[in-house]
């Protein structure tokens, strides 16, 4: 259950990112929300990147301790 | 993941908080303008600070009752966590006040002598320095039950000066600090809109959660390293 949550949230992460990366083309409708008032969103993305970066690499530790604390 | 569901609300208020704290409107104030919004990220970090001391003690106070050293141990790893986001609160607060206090059409260095006094700087820069006392007084004494008692009697004398040190010295001396001067330090009906307090609210329970988190980490790692020194 613990390893499927982390998993979904790291797919969720990638498929932001994919989306993110894929609008580099300057006609997508993502660009436009990217860069529509002042480009805050881009700030936005770099802030929940680093915080669910933090997040999962809490929840690898908690998974790491968990396992220590069951030997 | 039975007893984790706190942790998925730590995480989902939290998300929640990065996007609804920068899109979410808020009044525009003279001076503060958009840096209002800080008040989502610093101040949460003063109250999760103020929470997670409270946790502390209250450990610190078990452990007296029952001298069970399980509990000495909750309380040492709730005070560092405290610790650290009392730090984060202070550097965040120091970034804030150097764009809101300070003089724009001086240096800013011109302006540091004015911050550096403000009581409410020095309140938290008080709080906190009794509390790394906490830290180099547990470590100073190497018996084990010696160590947990002495501490614990010390974490609730430091508990009864952060609340005088943070919130009534500086209210009782002139600082620029909201909430000083008599005034609330959350005015809600002037500062704080409706919409602001959708947001600050959850903030603050998505903050605490995150250090209890933390906290309880560093507290299984001790017991487990304690168990192996035992056995």
């Amino acid at each position: 259950m613990k390893n499927l949550f982390s998993r979904s949230t790291l797919l969720v992460l990638l498929l932001t990112l994919s989306a993110v990366s894929f609008g580099q083309n300057a006609s997508s409708s993502m660009d436009n929300v990217m860069r529509s008032n002042g480009q805050i969103y881009v700030v936005i993305a770099v802030m929940l990147t680093i915080l669910i970066g933090l997040l999962l690499y809490l929840v690898r530790l908690d998974k790491k301790i968990s396992k220590m604390e069951k030997r | 993941m039975r007893n984790n569901w706190w942790k998925i609300w730590s995480a989902v208020l939290l998300v929640y908080t990065f996007v609804a704290g920068l899109l979410g409107p808020v009044p525009a104030l003279p001076l503060l303008q958009e840096t209002i919004r800080n008040l989502y990220f610093h101040v949460c970090m003063w109250f999760a600070m103020m929470i997670l001391f409270t946790v502390s003690v209250v450990y610190s106070i078990r452990y007296l009752r029952t001298l069970d050293l399980k509990y000495d141990i909750y309380a040492r790893h709730f005070a560092v966590t405290a610790i650290v986001m009392g730090l984060l609160g202070y550097t965040t607060g120091a970034i804030w006040a150097a764009y809101t206090w300070a003089d724009p059409n001086k240096p800013l260095i011109n302006s540091f002598s004015t911050i550096a006094r403000d009581p409410k700087l020095i309140g938290a820069a008080i709080a906190l320095l009794v509390y790394f006392a906490y830290l180099i007084l547990r470590d100073a004494v190497t018996d084990i039950d010696k160590r947990a008692r002495i501490s614990a009697v010390y974490n609730i004398f430091a508990y009864a000066i952060l609340f005088p040190a943070i919130w009534i010295l500086p209210r009782i001396l002139p600082s620029l600090h909201p909430g000083n001067d008599g005034n609330p330090a959350l005015d809600v009906k002037n500062d704080i809109s409706a919409s602001m307090r959708l947001v600050f609210y959850p903030a603050i329970i998505g903050w605490t959660l995150l250090g209890v988190w933390i906290a309880t980490l560093k507290i299984r790692i001790q017991l487990l390293a304690d168990k192996k020194m035992m056995s």
